[in-house]
């Protein structure tokens, strides 16, 4: 596991692309094959960290609705927005394509929030399905409806050369452990290094990266 | 012929009988009547044995305030309101409205906001979108939500500690005996 804190440039990101055959991240495979797993997860444990003896916070989770994290969060007196941003991707990308116009009403309809009102946000691994052009935005949204100080956890694939991106459902076990729910394997996401996700996330206070054995990077950043 | 045997008929001494046996249900079945008209209902073991009904060809807009528990398999459209009791969304029903209630199970869809005093039971199947503000939450996997859910916890109330008796007064009456009643029980 690697750890480092950086801060963010001004240069605006563009993840890498993969090669042609698919940049669209569209769910290529809905049977899964992938097993559960359950991982432990320092990012998970840093994130509940930086909100240590508070009470009354408010998160957002994007892994979809389940029993474990809404009692895991609510038990640590906080309120939880529930939603399922790949489901919702999925029928959005089904109905109007990645067009960029089609990305700004997806965001507006899956944050819709005009203040900042949220103290932290679990987009696990969402972020790197998102058409690479509504990347910016859905950073810029997320920015825009975040507290100052609060934290965002999300996880990219660091396997460069995967022909297969496994998604998952994250159910939290405790505040290190994560159990993930296959949910089929998706088209290859463009690929994010740190330097990447420093120039992604430019207008966050800082990045924090973790990188695991199980090719997966876990990124926290701060508000 | 017959003038005689109708009169032979007409002598007879009236007997009344014993009066005969409701059928059985094997006889019913065996017959083919139908024993119900209400047609059996998928979601059949859960739904509450008594209470209300919006069946599914029905279609509400407006105020729905019930005094009994209630179940909605048709289509709502405005507020609904059971203050002390259960609302069931079964697989067909739709909710455009926001709602209150002591508990509130959901097979179907319900977009609004949702005020329990008890418990939410959201079942695989069911689709929210609104905030939800109840004391307990269930959760099957499966189930679809958008929205804020928020856990109000209901503190039980701690019996008084007996307040120490200055040694000269007069020991004070019993207080008579509180009745309590538990919503969640039925």
């Amino acid at each position: 596991m690697l750890g480092s804190d950086s801060t963010g440039s001004a240069t605006p990101a563009q993840p890498r692309q993969r090669p042609a055959g698919g940049p669209q991240p569209v769910r290529v495979e809905s049977r899964p094959k992938v097993q559960p797993v359950t991982r432990q997860s320092p990012g998970l444990e840093q994130f509940f960290g930086t909100m240590r003896e508070r009470r009354g916070l408010a998160i957002i989770d994007l892994a979809g609705l389940s029993q474990a994290n809404v009692s895991f969060i609510t038990n640590l007196g906080h309120t939880i927005y529930s939603d399922d941003l790949l489901q919702s991707l999925d029928e959005a990308l089904a109905h109007g394509g990645a067009d960029p116009r089609m990305g700004t009403r997806f965001l507006e309809q899956s944050l819709p929030f005009r203040e900042p009102g949220f103290d932290g946000a679990l987009l696990w691994d969402c972020l790197q399905f998102l058409p690479p052009a509504w990347l910016e935005a859905g950073v810029e949204r997320l920015h825009s409806i975040l507290r100052p100080g609060a934290a965002v956890l999300a996880f990219f694939n660091a396997d460069e050369k995967a022909a297969a991106v496994p998604s998952y459902q994250y159910r939290i076990a405790d505040q290190r452990t994560l159990h993930l729910t296959p949910r089929g394997t998706r088209a290859p996401a463009p690929y994010f290094n740190n330097r990447v996700l420093e120039r992604l996330f430019h207008r966050f206070a800082t990045t924090k990266f973790f990188l695991t054995r199980d090719h997966l990077r876990e990124v926290l950043v701060k508000r | 012929m017959s003038m005689w045997k109708r009169h032979k008929e007409e002598d007879e001494v009236y007997t009344p009988k014993a009066a005969p046996a409701p059928p059985t249900t094997a006889d019913l079945t065996k017959e083919g009547i139908p024993m119900s008209t209400i047609p059996a209902r998928t979601f059949g073991p859960e739904v509450p044995r008594g209470g209300a009904l919006i069946g599914k060809s029905v279609v509400i807009k407006g105020e729905v305030l019930s005094r009994e528990d209630l179940t909605v398999d048709g289509e709502v459209e405005g507020t609904v309101e059971l203050q002390e009791h259960r609302l069931t969304v079964g697989p067909n029903g739709k909710l455009k409205a926001n709602v209150k209630a002591r508990e509130i199970v959901v097979h179907g869809t319900i977009h609004g906001n949702l005020d329990v005093t008890d418990r939410i039971d959201i079942r695989k199947d069911a689709k929210l979108v609104g905030d939800i503000r109840t004391a307990r939450v269930v959760i099957e996997d499966g189930a679809y939500m958008k929205g804020n859910i928020d856990i109000v916890k209901t503190e039980v109330p701690k019996p008084a500690a007996p307040a120490p008796r200055p040694p000269a007064a007069p020991a004070p009456a019993p207080a008579p005996p509180v009745a309590t009643v538990d919503p969640g029980k039925r």
